[in-house]
């Protein structure tokens, strides 16, 4: 089970990181801990993999050239589309969704020409289509995420 | 502008923290560049929104969040950013973009991401959300993920070996 400690921790310092030297004594202060205690917990929950990173977020197209893309494969023939998709160094993810479009994964390249030549390849290497959706905007401004460890 | 120095910080930093007395001197140590300018340049990212967070990545699945939908919105065009920016005020709602309609096969240019602890949860916000966005009138799909194929959270484009690039980034 987690601890107070912990889950503070893992809610509180998705995006109010502090940006100083001594990130984890300025947390410790905060939050009325000691530094060791907030290395102590923090390291514990990276090796229980409760945390996968302490990091930066870079938003889509900021660097690089992103774009999300849909195909719809029959059932019988989703595992071995998937691991020709997987193949692809620019695959960033690539999940099955409950829908007559079936596959779902977003392509991160160097430019716009680069993103076409992996689509033209991913295209003829499967046999599928794929629909192309390029992000025209991000409303969301907040990525942290809001754990409830109420159930 | 982003320079060279930059994508090096961001580069070596993608890969996380240290967890450490002094994370970011070593992060510096690693590129010979020192604290204060390996501080300095994290500011300025975030400041410019190049990095839109900095922080602790939560695994959502080892968290119990094993349910996630992408529900898709067909919204007029002249609405669309004002219900796509009240969609992101939700508290459960962890991505919202626009993106191009498909033809009448795929008429849908909001997107959003749902993640909750089970499916009925899932549904149960998006209820609340469309309740309180009053969206129960556009058209929608709710996609929930099956299986996931890859995920990775670094991401490298070495189109040489020179300019190499990495970093973490959100649904694209």
């Amino acid at each position: 089970m987690l601890n107070p400690l912990q889950k503070q921790l893992l809610n509180d310092f998705q995006q109010d990181f502090p940006l100083s030297p001594t990130p984890y004594s300025d947390i410790a202060k905060s939050i009325g801990a000691s530094e060791q205690e907030v290395l102590d917990a923090l390291q514990e929950l990276k090796k229980l993999d409760y945390i996968s990173r302490i990091g930066p977020i870079v938003p889509p197209n900021k660097l690089g050239c992103s774009m999300l893309l849909a195909m719809s494969v029959p059932e019988e023939q989703l595992q071995s589309v998937a691991q020709i998709i997987n193949q692809f160094q620019e695959v960033n993810h690539n999940y099955q969704r409950e829908n007559r479009f079936n596959l779902w994964f977003v392509l991160i390249a160097q430019n716009s020409s680069h993103l076409e030549a992996v689509i033209a390849e991913i295209e003829s290497e499967t046999g599928f289509k794929t629909m192309r959706l390029p992000l025209l905007a991000d409303f969301f401004i907040n990525l942290g995420f809001e754990l409830d460890w109420d159930d | 502008m982003i320079d060279s120095k930059d994508l090096q910080l961001i580069k070596i930093i993608q890969h996380g923290l240290p967890i450490t007395s002094r994370p970011f001197n070593e992060i510096g140590n690693q590129i010979g560049m020192n604290e204060s300018e390996v501080i300095e340049r994290l500011t300025c990212l975030k400041n410019t929104g190049l990095i839109k967070r900095f922080g602790v990545i939560v695994r959502h699945q080892r968290l119990g969040y094993t349910a996630n939908a992408m529900v898709v919105f067909n919204i007029p065009d002249q609405s669309v950013v004002k219900v796509g920016e009240m969609i992101s005020q939700a508290k459960y709602v962890n991505l919202c973009y626009q993106r191009p309609r498909q033809g009448t096969n795929w008429p849908y240019n909001l997107y959003c991401m749902i993640h909750g602890k089970n499916r009925s949860k899932v549904l149960q916000q998006l209820d609340q959300l469309i309740d309180t966005c009053k969206l129960s009138q556009f058209e929608r799909e709710i996609l929930f993920s099956r299986h996931c194929f890859k995920q990775r959270g670094a991401f490298y484009c070495t189109p040489t070996a020179s300019s190499d690039l990495a970093f973490s980034v959100a649904h694209g």
